[in-house]
């Protein structure tokens, strides 16, 4: 591991939530370069909106998101803008320009900001669109891909400048285990070959054992373990073992309460 | 008994009483926060526009090019035909109105007074607001629905400066010319109906007009095409970024849109009326 290269993400003391209600409690966590993080948590844990604050679309209520060693959220939108170039991030649902095809997509981040030539910025793109599997569909429209394409495709596009830093969510939900693996080996390659750090938000399992290098747990807003997958495997935490092992949370049983609910009265 | 029943009934009557006061309340907040919204996104649209490119976040011309194609060059048949038919009805109006006094070939007056400073405005307003008023609340309001507006946030495109501030400017651009066109289209329409209808040659008719109108016209024609232009383009877009939920939600953006926007126009053609 290099030195002298920032770290990438520092998080501390995040706390963050909606109107005022926090979801997100003191969170801290770190993330070097190189390496690979699985953001692991039950629906409602509050990976999302963790996310959300890392990637710099919510302002949290407290605490900061440093990006390789400048802070996300005590500068200017512009700075904020500029600092976001160093990222990037693949949405759970590709959120790719629905006007443009495939390849105007992978190459906005590269015409918006770089001065490289059109050939080039087409060669790279056709590049970017090899890596993830995608030659040959750079004039489909996003519409016109399949669930596993468009996250390729949102993956060739978080990756167009070459960024230290990626970021994805839920990157294999949704799709039939053969395209989710391939997208594993994908993000594998990422790290190997471009040495890039990658932070995967995901609750599939079998995905996280196999590609990260640090597990992080989230529960209820709280990161309740930071560890590798040998330690989360032996973790002595029932809420933990809840989740690795699938069984149902048995919530304490309130009789009345439960009635008064279903009459509407709560 | 009774008296309960009474009570029941006042208590009844000030919670009514309440809760219209609370929403008329609410209506008001909602509506001041809207105008606050559209203003803070006119002002950072004209501080990108005037200095993104310092901040790496330019403004780019082929951006605003095509927001004018659609907004304006689209536009065009449309207002031409619109334009023309107000031009003939004036003229048919003018004519069947002046008839009382026997005094039809004063129509020219009529018109030259009321196109520039009225009719074309309005009706090219009226026109583009439904137009470019409703497809950038759809266009904005699909785009955050779907999460492209954060996808460019998060790739350090300021959505404002690559969505926003170009179809300010391309409607900024489009709406005078639309409006020129329209003064055109109207008088060139009502000089050929009047040319049949009261023999009035175009030579004539055409140096009537321009013995008429004032640059003070011109200046009131083109001044609200450019405040009808901000309030489309500022309200459609405001609209649009507030959408959040599903598609029924971004059905009733777009028809509120169109709605708020015409009423907007109207309000400010009213101002106009008023103070100038």
């Amino acid at each position: 591991m290099a030195t002298d290269k920032p770290t990438p993400i520092i998080v501390s003391n995040l706390k963050g939530g909606y109107n005022g209600v926090p979801v997100i409690h003191g969170c801290n966590m770190t993330i070097e370069p190189g390496e690979i993080v699985v953001i692991m948590g039950g629906s409602g844990s509050g990976k999302s909106t963790f996310l959300r604050h890392l990637i710099g679309l919510k302002a949290p209520m407290e605490g900061d998101v440093e990006l390789f060693g400048k802070s996300l959220y005590g500068v200017s939108e512009m700075e904020r803008l500029s600092l976001l170039k160093n990222i990037g991030v693949a949405f759970q649902s590709g959120a790719l320009l629905s006007s443009m095809t495939v390849a105007q997509n992978v190459a906005l981040p590269m015409i918006e900001h770089t001065d490289l030539d059109e050939e080039t910025i087409s060669f790279i793109t056709r590049m970017k669109l090899d890596f993830v599997g995608l030659l040959g569909k750079e004039d489909l429209l996003p519409s016109e891909l399949s669930g596993g394409m468009l996250k390729r495709a949102a993956v060739a596009r978080a990756i167009a400048l070459d960024p230290r830093l990626t970021f994805m969510d839920e990157p294999s939900a949704g799709l039939d285990p053969v395209i989710a693996a391939a997208l594993d080996e994908l993000i594998i390659k990422l790290k190997t070959s471009l040495g890039m750090s990658v932070v995967v938000v995901t609750h599939e399992l079998d995905s996280a054992f196999k590609i990260a290098d640090r597990i992080v747990v989230l529960d209820r807003g709280y990161i309740i373990f930071t560890g590798t997958v040998d330690e989360i495997k032996n973790s002595d935490n029932q809420r933990i073992q809840n989740l690795i092992n699938r069984i149902a949370e048995e919530e304490e049983f309130d009789p009345e309460a439960h009635l008064k609910r279903l009459y509407g009265e709560i | 008994m009774a008296q309960s029943s009474t009570s029941d009934k006042i208590v009844k009557g000030v919670t009514a009483f309440g809760r219209t006061g609370k929403a008329t309340v609410t209506g008001l907040i909602d509506g001041i926060s809207f105008i606050g919204f559209a203003c803070i996104i006119l002002w950072q649209s004209l501080y990108l526009i005037a200095l993104g490119r310092r901040h790496a976040q330019p403004v780019r011309l082929r951006h605003i090019a095509a927001e004018i194609h659609t907004a304006g060059i689209q536009a065009i048949p449309v207002v031409l035909l619109m334009a023309s038919t107000i031009g003939i009805m004036l003229s048919i109006q003018g004519i069947y109105s002046l008839r009382v006094f026997g005094a039809e070939t004063q129509v020219t007056f009529g018109l030259a007074l009321s196109i520039p400073r009225e009719f074309a405005p309005l009706i090219t307003g009226i026109l583009v607001a439904g137009r470019s008023g409703s497809q950038l609340t759809s266009r904005v309001g699909s785009m955050r629905l779907n999460g492209e507006i954060d996808a460019l946030s998060v790739m350090g495109i300021s959505p404002l400066r690559y969505v926003v501030a170009p179809s300010l400017v391309g409607l900024i651009v489009s709406l005078p010319i639309l409006v020129a066109i329209a003064n055109i289209a109207a008088f060139g329409a009502a000089g050929l109906y009047i040319n049949i209808v009261l023999g009035i040659g175009p030579t004539a008719y055409w140096a009537d007009v321009l013995s008429i109108v004032t640059l003070v016209d011109l200046m009131h024609s083109f001044g609200k095409a450019v405040i009808f232009s901000m309030l489309i383009s500022l309200t459609g877009i405001s609209i649009g970024m507030g959408v959040s939920g599903g598609a029924e939600v971004l059905g009733k953006a777009t028809t509120s849109s169109v709605v708020t926007c015409i009423s907007a126009i109207i309000a400010a053609d009213a101002v106009f009326a008023l103070v100038l």
